[in-house]
């Protein structure tokens, strides 16, 4: 089943609807309630090798649902440590619990100062708002 | 912008919380509570999709069979009142305008139903017809379970008019779009809602035009404007059988040789191998061209169909589909992907 519409006050966001969770040098990367709200049931996810450098704005792969594919875009740049194996595996994970175990990469960040261009959950609300 | 048209049921869909989106110039719900979830309810038991926004063309002068007979491709003589065939309407070098039903309702008394996006066209080509387009709202009621649940008795390829379904005045016609059986079920636009209503009352499931397409591709049934279009013959596209050939129709001439000598390409059913979802337009490696894909809900893998060199045609042959740059692995297979048990 489809989790209910949230985003957590601890995440940052992108306004193309991905969401970043920073501890230390390490960011875990996903796509908002909404993202996958959009895609509708989600049955592919192509991830990134891991250990492959991505800069800023590129992308790393994508998701797919039964009618739509969407690219995804790191909003800060790094090297991929780890892909979540269980979200390749059962991609509806990511409809399931978009902020948890539906999780995408993770990041080890070049520059975390790009971190500040990222907005918090009140300025991404009011971005849907505005849609 | 054109202003999209909407069906007499846009406010029951919008309240159901539909998706709505635009497609054939009309603003129409592609899911409610999931695509997956749609198409399973019509594999299993019943689900009931607005299909309004198709076109219908009347023609009942005198001459109305003969004229008909001489444009479209199957053989009209096949049907007598009462009965509907699948027939195409071909241009000049035998490609497909149109994919339509025929219902014939007298002698010289003909209803066709065609593609939203194809009426102009077809009327052009049929300029005797009336277009009747605005009288008919129409709800496709498919699945194992469909016709008990309302009950409806009604033979494939069959229809009957004036007919009493849940206090509504129909046409009910024993036709549909996703391989299970079912009905269509045509009325008087301001009897729409009271019959969505009572259907959705005995508890079918609402479905849009994304379980739709799922439901034919699995089946294979042929989307115009995807896998059949003014630029493709019914040869090429597998559509031989709706086409008589010892008759004469438009194109007839350019079929017959087309069916002698063999088409150069012809239209294929794959399964991906490898990961991913094929989509219209991508590239097959070995020569030829994504026409439909999708994920299907009954196999769990990506399932599509093309147009590749004839000589690469048969089932079991591999081929290599560029999934956004990516060669990704699928085999041919025989056609359908899934076909009802009969009960």
């Amino acid at each position: 089943m489809a989790a209910e519409e949230s985003y957590p006050e601890d995440l940052r966001y992108h306004a193309r609807h991905d969401w970043v969770r920073i501890d230390g040098d390490v960011a875990t990367l996903g796509i908002t309630w909404h993202a996958q709200d959009q895609l509708g049931e989600i049955v592919y996810y192509e991830p990134p090798q891991e250990g492959a450098s991505l800069s800023k704005d590129e992308g790393f792969g994508g998701v797919e649902s039964v009618k739509a594919y969407e690219e995804l875009f790191t909003p800060l740049s790094g090297e991929i440590v780890e892909v979540n194996a269980k979200a390749v595996e059962a991609p509806e994970t990511i409809n399931e619990d978009p902020y948890g175990e539906g999780w995408l990469v993770r990041v080890r960040l070049a520059d975390p100062g790009e971190q500040d261009d990222l907005l918090d959950a009140a300025a991404y609300r009011k971005l849907l708002e505005e849609q | 912008m054109q202003t999209l048209r909407r069906t007499p049921l846009f406010e029951r869909h919008a309240a159901l919380g539909a998706r709505l989106v635009p497609f054939a110039g009309w603003e129409m719900p592609v899911q409610y509570a999931g695509i997956g979830e749609e198409h399973r309810a019509v594999r299993t038991r019943a689900g009931v999709f607005d299909v309004s926004h198709m076109g219908q063309l009347r023609l009942a002068d005198a001459g109305a069979h003969e004229y008909l007979q001489a444009r479209l491709s199957n053989d009209l003589d096949r049907i007598e009142a009462g009965q509907a065939q699948y027939t195409l309407l071909t241009n000049e070098v035998g490609g497909i305008v149109d994919d339509l039903i025929a219902y014939r309702r007298g002698d010289d008394d003909y209803l066709l139903v065609v593609n939203a996006s194809n009426v102009a066209q077809d009327h052009a080509a049929l300029p005797e017809t009336e277009d009747v387009s605005d009288r008919w709202a129409l709800l496709a009621v498919q699945g194992p379970e469909a016709l008990a649940l309302l009950g409806i008795d009604v033979e494939p390829f069959t229809f009957r008019e004036d007919a009493d379904v849940l206090g509504v005045r129909c046409l009910v016609a024993g036709t549909g779009y996703t391989g299970e059986r079912g009905c269509e079920l045509g009325c008087a636009p301001e009897d729409a809602g009271r019959l969505w209503d009572e259907i959705l009352a005995r508890g079918l499931t609402p479905c849009g035009l994304g379980a739709r397409d799922t439901l034919r591709l699995e089946v294979c049934y042929p989307l115009h404007g995807n896998d059949i279009s003014p630029e493709r013959t019914p040869i090429e596209a597998g559509l031989g059988w709706a086409c008589a050939l010892e008759k004469d129709f438009t194109g007839v001439e350019v079929l017959r040789r087309q069916k002698e000598e063999g088409p150069d390409q012809k239209l294929v059913a794959f399964v991906m191998e490898d990961a991913g979802i094929p989509r219209t337009g991508m590239r097959i490696q070995e020569g030829g061209e994504v026409t439909s894909g999708t994920q299907s809900p009954l196999l769990g893998k990506g399932i599509g169909l093309g147009y590749v060199d004839a000589a690469l045609s048969a089932p079991e042959t591999p081929i290599t589909i560029d999934l956004r740059g990516r060669p990704r692995r699928a085999r041919i297979v025989p056609k359908p992907f899934y076909k009802r048990e009969e009960r």
